[in-house]
């Protein structure tokens, strides 16, 4: 080819998918055409998630299907920017890993994966209720279930003994107690009640539910300005000042882990990522008595409240975008990796921090290795999806986006309102999500 | 001296000469028309300016009045936006916070920062490294001073409460992050020990245009330091501490990366302004609509500063 004919073919296409085609496709260009998947995840907890992926995932699926796998992390707190600017622009990631209920507040910029969750789900045993709730818009799957993470209490067994407290408590008022006990002896429990993705809603949620309390009803009408809702609140601020750590106002999700792996708190609701970071680093954690740390862990559900104990999970999915070229790729990728040979090398690694997201991985070998990460073993099957008793839909996610029953709760326990000032003004904020 | 032979090509180029010298010369008497010559030059400029701030100015108001939403168009409501975000607790307070995160940060950055400028504006030795040094605030990125302080601040490892348990001063931890008053004074803080390096730098240039003779007859005239100060240096540093303020107001006002990172905006909202509160609203929870609307907010305020600043500049030029 000549260089004048090669500029003239070269321009013409510039002209074409230049400025102006950009204008009228609405669309930023996409420049990798080939077989390329770029999908963007969160920077694991646990950091060996991220190196199979890297190190296993992308030989592996080159190998399989041709796919040239780029793995993206960013920090979780990051990602509802990147999705919001992917779908707006019409540019990104061709598979974005969203938290919690996040698929229903980008539902339309999803592809529908019913078709990958029907295959996952009917080989595998079926997927857990909680994520298929966060997944699912009028039936049709917009995001694909990867894994979740359980929020159990992680405990310091001989602190708990010592105050004659052999067993972990089983109401809300016997942890009070304990907690109190314990913060006396600079040992409080350790919570956040900030803007976190995980660990505030997953305590704030559940503490409501478990007096009765709820944001709506079935019918989508505010509720929570009720007498159960204020006697949470009013349990919460108490048992903050008695028996917490009360800076944990201030705390993100990893402030427990190193406050706990530190010898600073004695329980913190968590995922098990506490147990296996001690479980990895046996010589740098260690006890008052120089025992490896992990060796004093215990993991305990929730207490009950007057009305039982409801948790909330925290579910991790996979979105195909639809302004990805490549949806097939990515629906060919996500099929790839939820095959039990594929999918268990990530499992493993997560030593029960994450679960799978069906029930056949409940049965995995892995949890017979280590008695003490059982209780995350069957959590997958309970939990409450937030926006209980209504839809998990958008407006529940702009609620939690708004964090507006964390703040409920920490208005109360850091004094700023009083427990019924605190739900009124949840309340009115709930009322304008769901007029 | 040999002539070149010409070839044939050479014949081709020869022949293109007279229509690339009759362009050049059409494109030198272009240049050399005033109002064409500023219109190309203004050209990139302005392209610059409409498609990096006017565009996302003119679509940030669009959606402001509309119910746009993320991967959902919406559709034109008005003014309903704004209403909502005017009778939003969290969006007054964030308004407050702003407001008062501004006056106090300009305060105490241009007071220690005039300080600092008098200081380095005299003889001693070293002058230019410690000059240079002072500039480090400014020059590192603020997401990443914001973590360092943050660090400072954390709730269970502050070094600073570490420090002051270690000396005997506190017996419990000071509540740095985890109460909002004490949390809004330490974005204070952080904002005026970054921002004070560029009213330090910028006064400390306008008191280098002060002739020393006006000082030097002042003090013949026995005007004491303090006098000299107030009726020499004060009025010919009027302009320049002006911009400054003006220029560190808008910063300040329209700040994000600060809090968005020290606090995220907590505790409770405590901490909030109105960007990290847009941000909130419009990009994390997908409502572009009333992110954009609650952004706006910001515009009269901002206008309101610059105009009084022009006006005031005009009115000095005048004089």
């Amino acid at each position: 080819m000549k260089r004048r004919k090669f500029l003239k073919a070269t321009g013409a296409g510039i002209a074409a998918t230049g400025l102006a085609g950009i204008l009228a496709a609405h669309r930023a260009p996409v420049f990798a055409q080939a077989n390329t998947i770029h999908i963007l995840r969160w920077n694991d907890f646990v950091p060996a998630a991220d190196k199979v992926l890297r190190e296993v995932y992308v030989p592996d699926v080159q190998k399989a299907l041709g796919i040239k796998l780029n793995v993206e992390t960013v920090n979780a707190n990051d990602i509802p920017a990147r999705a919001t600017a992917g779908i707006q622009s019409g540019s990104g990631p061709d598979i974005i890993m969203l938290l919690n209920n996040y698929p229903q507040l980008y539902a339309a910029g999803g592809v529908d994966v019913s078709d990958v969750a029907a295959e996952v789900g009917k080989a595998q045993g079926g997927i857990y209720d909680l994520p298929k709730a966060m997944c699912t818009v009028g039936g049709k799957w917009v995001a694909m279930p990867w894994s979740t993470v359980p929020a159990l209490i992680s405990y310091r067994k001989s602190w708990f003994d010592e105050i004659g407290v052999k067993e972990f408590p089983k109401t809300w008022a016997a942890y009070h107690e304990a907690g109190k006990k314990l913060k006396a002896m600079k040992r409080p429990i350790g919570q956040t009640l900030g803007h976190t993705f995980g660990d505030a809603p997953t305590f704030a949620y559940p503490m409501m539910w478990s007096y009765g309390g709820q944001e709506i009803d079935a019918k989508g009408k505010v509720i929570i300005d009720s007498k159960e809702t204020v006697e949470s609140v009013k349990f919460m601020a108490q048992f903050w000042k008695d028996a917490h750590d009360e800076g944990g106002l201030a705390w993100d999700d990893s402030n427990n882990n190193r406050a706990f792996l530190s010898g600073d708190i004695c329980a913190t609701l968590n995922g098990a990522s506490i147990y296996v970071a001690a479980l990895n680093g046996a010589d740098k954690f260690k006890t008052d008595k120089g025992a490896p740390l992990h060796t004093d862990i215990l993991h305990a559900p929730l207490p009950s409240g007057p009305k039982g104990t409801f948790p909330y999970h925290t579910a991790f999915t996979h979105m195909v975008m639809k302004y990805s070229k490549n949806q097939k790729g990515a629906k060919e990728f996500l099929r790839w990796a939820h095959t039990p040979a594929n999918y268990e090398k990530w499992f493993v690694v997560q030593k029960g921090f994450a679960i799978g997201p069906t029930t056949q991985w409940e049965k995995h070998k892995m949890w017979d290795a280590d008695p003490v990460m059982l209780p995350f073993r069957t959590a997958g099957r309970g939990g409450r999806h937030m926006g209980f008793a209504g839809a998990p839909a958008q407006k529940a996610a702009e609620a939690w986006n708004k964090y507006i029953i964390v703040d409920m709760y920490a208005n109360a326990a850091s004094g700023k309102m009083t427990p019924e000032a605190s739900v009124k003004a949840a309340a009115g904020e709930l009322a304008k999500i769901y007029k | 001296m040999r002539v070149p032979v010409v070839t044939g090509a050479g014949s081709a180029a020869s022949a293109a000469l007279p229509r690339e010298r009759a362009s050049v010369s059409r494109l030198t008497r272009m240049l050399e028309s005033e109002k064409l010559l500023a219109a190309a030059l203004l050209t990139p400029g302005v392209l610059v300016l409409v498609l990096f701030i006017a565009y996302p100015f003119v679509m940030a108001i669009w959606f402001s009045l509309t119910s746009i939403r993320v991967g959902d168009p919406g559709e034109f409501i008005g003014l309903a936006n704004f209403t909502k975000a005017w009778n939003d607790d969290i969006f007054q307070h964030a308004f407050k916070n702003t407001v008062f995160y501004t006056f106090w940060a300009t305060i105490f950055k241009f007071a220690l920062g005039m300080w600092l400028a008098l200081l380095l504006n005299r003889h001693f030795r070293f002058k230019r490294i410690i000059r240079a040094s002072m500039l480090l605030p400014f020059i590192i990125p603020t997401v990443l001073s914001a973590f360092a302080w943050r660090w400072m601040f954390d709730p269970t490892f502050s070094v600073m409460n570490w420090l002051l348990f270690h000396t005997g001063l506190i017996t419990d931890r000071l509540p740095f992050l985890s109460d909002g008053d004490w949390a809004m004074w330490c974005a204070v803080l952080v904002n005026t020990w970054r921002g004070m390096p560029f009213f330090a730098i910028t006064l400390l240039a306008g008191l280098q245009t002060i002739s020393p003779d006006l000082h030097e007859a002042a003090a013949l005239d026995g005007a004491g330091a303090w006098h000299r100060f107030w009726h020499v240096t004060w009025p010919l540093l009027m302009p320049v501490t002006l911009v400054v303020v003006v220029f560190s107001v808008i910063q300040t006002f329209s700040d994000f990366q600060l809090i968005y990172v020290l606090t995220g905006g907590g505790p409770a909202n405590s901490t909030h302004l109105i960007a990290t509160y847009a941000y909130q609203v419009g990009v994390a929870s997908g409502l572009l609509g009333e992110g954009a609307a609650l952004s706006l907010f910001m515009f009269p305020v901002l206008f309101a500063v610059v105009w009084f600043q022009l006006r005031y500049m005009k009115r000095m030029e005048g004089h």
